[in-house]
């Protein structure tokens, strides 16, 4: 069997080899306290998130978005990944709505209830978002029933600002810097296009 | 931790996100649904990161590369949404028809 089949068939059958010391995953009518943080989390963000595509004001769209970033970051924080965390609220919570913010209110976006935000096919939408998420649901849940990840090994750090910096600037430093210039390149481009209405062109 | 929980929530931000996507008629709900989108793969990368040990932490690094990269979206794209309201007047994805095969 190649190796991609074998990766495929472990993907399906849920036995990609676990890691070291995984042992047998605990049944899940015991959740641990932080399964139930993570439940508890995972309610809020998907909540919330129905809220951004559901709700009929613009600016609260952009403030539900807040919770749901802000609590897929706890998720971060639940998973052992801190400095991932930190980054999501920096940027994501700080930058990208601060940023969302501004465009509407640069675009004039109407305060208060506006009832024409949905597009004449939000019917087909919801079938096509139902179809996506009941096939993905049924994969995940069929593929990784049995995966079972212990969160609480002492001496492990997985998510620290040290390990994830070592492993930035030694195994991913080319990725990084081609990141680099790709954000100077949308800094530059996003200048050009806001100002070149503004010099006639 | 089951990886089951963070899969599956993954996969109702992505849904929902899609959902966004398809029925918003704003450009800057449109975008933000496309950041719902990618955080639920940053979920589901951090998750697989976590459970795998993977000692190049394969996951974590590319999220934030992902997040990066959400951040020059947005960027670019609200100066994009800016430029179309300037010249048009509306950021409403239904009315921007220029590109479509019908133009009436």
């Amino acid at each position: 069997m190649s190796f991609t089949a074998r990766v495929v068939d472990g993907l399906v059958t849920g036995a990609l080899p676990g890691p070291p010391g995984s042992g047998v995953a605990p049944t899940y009518l015991s959740p641990t306290g932080a399964e139930i943080v993570f439940l508890l989390l995972g309610v809020v963000a998907v909540v919330s998130a129905l809220l951004v595509v559901a709700t009929s004001q613009l600016v609260h769209a952009a403030l539900w978005l807040v919770v749901t970033l802000g609590s897929v970051a706890g998720m971060y924080l639940v998973l052992t990944v801190e400095f991932v965390a930190w980054v999501q609220v920096l940027i994501y919570v700080g930058a990208v709505v601060a940023l969302l913010l501004f465009g509407m209110m640069l675009t004039r976006a109407p305060i208060g209830r506006s009832p024409d935000l949905d597009n004449a096919h939000r019917w087909p939408a919801l079938v096509a978002a139902l179809a996506t998420a009941g096939a993905l649901v049924a994969l995940v849940v069929d593929a990784f029933r049995s995966a079972y990840v212990d969160l609480d090994v002492a001496g492990r750090t997985p998510g620290s600002a040290a390990a994830t910096g070592a492993t930035i600037f030694r195994s991913w430093v080319l990725p990084f810097e081609v990141l680099s210039v790709l954000l100077l390149a949308a800094l530059v481009g996003a200048i050009v296009v806001s100002r070149s209405t503004s010099d006639g062109a | 931790m089951h990886v089951v929980y963070p899969a599956v929530v993954s996969a109702l931000l992505f849904s929902i996100g899609v959902y966004g996507v398809l029925a918003r008629r704003n450009a800057i709900l449109v975008l933000m649904s496309v950041e719902l989108m990618l955080n639920a793969v940053n979920l589901d990368l951090v998750a697989f990161d976590v459970w795998l040990r993977d000692p190049l932490h394969a996951g974590q690094s590319l999220t934030l590369f992902v997040i990066t990269l959400a951040a020059a979206e947005i960027g670019l794209g609200l100066a994009i949404v800016l430029l179309v309201f300037r010249t048009k007047a509306t950021i409403n994805v239904d009315e921007l028809v220029d590109l479509g095969e019908r133009a009436e």
